[in-house]
């Protein structure tokens, strides 16, 4: 039998070395269990859905078929994440792996720059992107968004403020926006 | 679950089975998970449960460091063993030149059940050098001149360690 530290020691060693595409774990959270994903680059995935067998095929597909489960690549995420649940946190200070072209891209760079406690209207981050037509557009790159949390996706509604959607679910985002406290005034009713 | 139908070990550069076309590599943890028991097995008959766990991280390396290089994605497990074995070798290589009287620990008992496994258990109360030529020869079938190579020796000593390991055991079982 493999004991768990020689296990635990083979994972290390392999993200050490450089030698995976992509490193995953799941973190426990406050909106439930998190998989986190990194890259040698930075953290390129949070997902609110666990699946680590289904994580494996996504992150082999995207980043190269080195994927291997291993908690140390993603300490930093985890530690930034649980100072952020925990309300200490507002910005995160991560290297990320974020791979959007064009419009998708310009989009993201506008997400990133939305402040904790605030909100801003789908049609609002078009306009930011460079095109105020393209609220849809926006709303699909909001629900393809790999890095949830980190890219607030979280903080775009509706004009009216209504919460419209989320990939997490509308309680997370209610939770979210809540922890920020920035829930618009028309849900909290 | 590991796949038992997989018959000798083929070399780094397997040339059975080849497939044209695309083909797509799976993850490296569900290999790794499919796999890490029996590598370990392996490594424990050859180098002793002491040695294995370092020759074991080694292994993985290796075959991370080769992975998104292959050229075809079939028996994968043979391909993992093959690391295995190189990296005894290599090991029982450098132990030689370092330290010539380190006797590795007897090897533990696994539950697989081939043949070869109760080969290496019996083996594992030979002497180190005794044992790793019978294991070499029999288990993975190498001829001598590779064996003498992996173990600083020559190929008639390596001969005569295996013969004298099998005569121990025939002692021993009579």
């Amino acid at each position: 039998m493999i004991s768990d530290a020689l296990d635990a020691r083979l994972r290390a060693a392999a993200a050490a070395e450089g030698l995976l595409d992509a490193a995953f774990d799941v973190m426990d959270s406050p909106i439930g269990p998190l998989l986190l994903a990194a890259t040698p680059q930075g953290l390129c995935q949070i997902n609110f859905r666990p699946d680590p067998e289904e994580a494996l095929e996504r992150l082999a597909r995207l980043y190269g078929p080195r994927v291997l489960r291993s908690s140390e690549p993603l300490r930093g995420a985890q530690r930034e994440l649980d100072a952020y649940f925990e309300g200490k946190r507002r910005a995160f200070d991560l290297p990320l792996d974020v791979r959007g072209s064009g419009f998708t891209g310009r989009v993201l760079v506008e997400l990133g720059r939305v402040p904790y406690g605030e909100v801003v209207s789908y049609g609002e981050l078009a306009r930011r992107a460079g095109n105020p037509k393209a609220a849809r557009a926006v709303g699909m790159t909001m629900n393809r968004n790999v890095l949830p949390i980190v890219l607030p996706c979280h903080r775009v509604v509706g004009a009216n403020g209504s919460l419209v959607g989320y990939a997490g679910g509308l309680d997370t985002k209610r939770f979210l926006l809540e922890l920020e406290g920035s829930l618009p005034q028309s849900i909290k009713l | 679950m590991a796949q038992r139908d997989s018959g000798p070990e083929p070399g780094m550069d397997s040339s059975k089975g080849h497939r044209m076309g695309a083909m797509t590599l799976p993850p490296f943890e569900r290999l790794y998970l499919a796999h890490r028991e029996d590598v370990h097995a392996s490594l424990r008959r050859l180098l002793g449960r002491e040695r294995a766990d370092d020759a074991f991280q080694e292994t993985f390396l290796r075959a991370l460091r080769a992975y998104d290089r292959l050229a075809h994605a079939d028996n994968l497990r043979a391909w993992l063993l093959a690391i295995a074995r190189n990296v005894a070798l290599d090991e029982l290589r450098r132990a030689q030149t370092v330290d010539s009287a380190a006797a590795p620990e007897p090897v533990a008992r696994t539950e697989e059940p081939a043949g070869y496994e109760q080969l290496a258990e019996l083996a594992g109360q030979l002497p180190a050098k005794e044992r790793a030529a019978v294991v070499l020869r029999y288990a993975y079938d190498l001829d001598y001149d590779t064996i003498g190579a992996a173990l600083g020796s020559s190929g008639e000593a390596a001969r005569q360690a295996a013969s004298s390991g099998v005569r121990r055991l025939r002692k021993e079982l009579s």
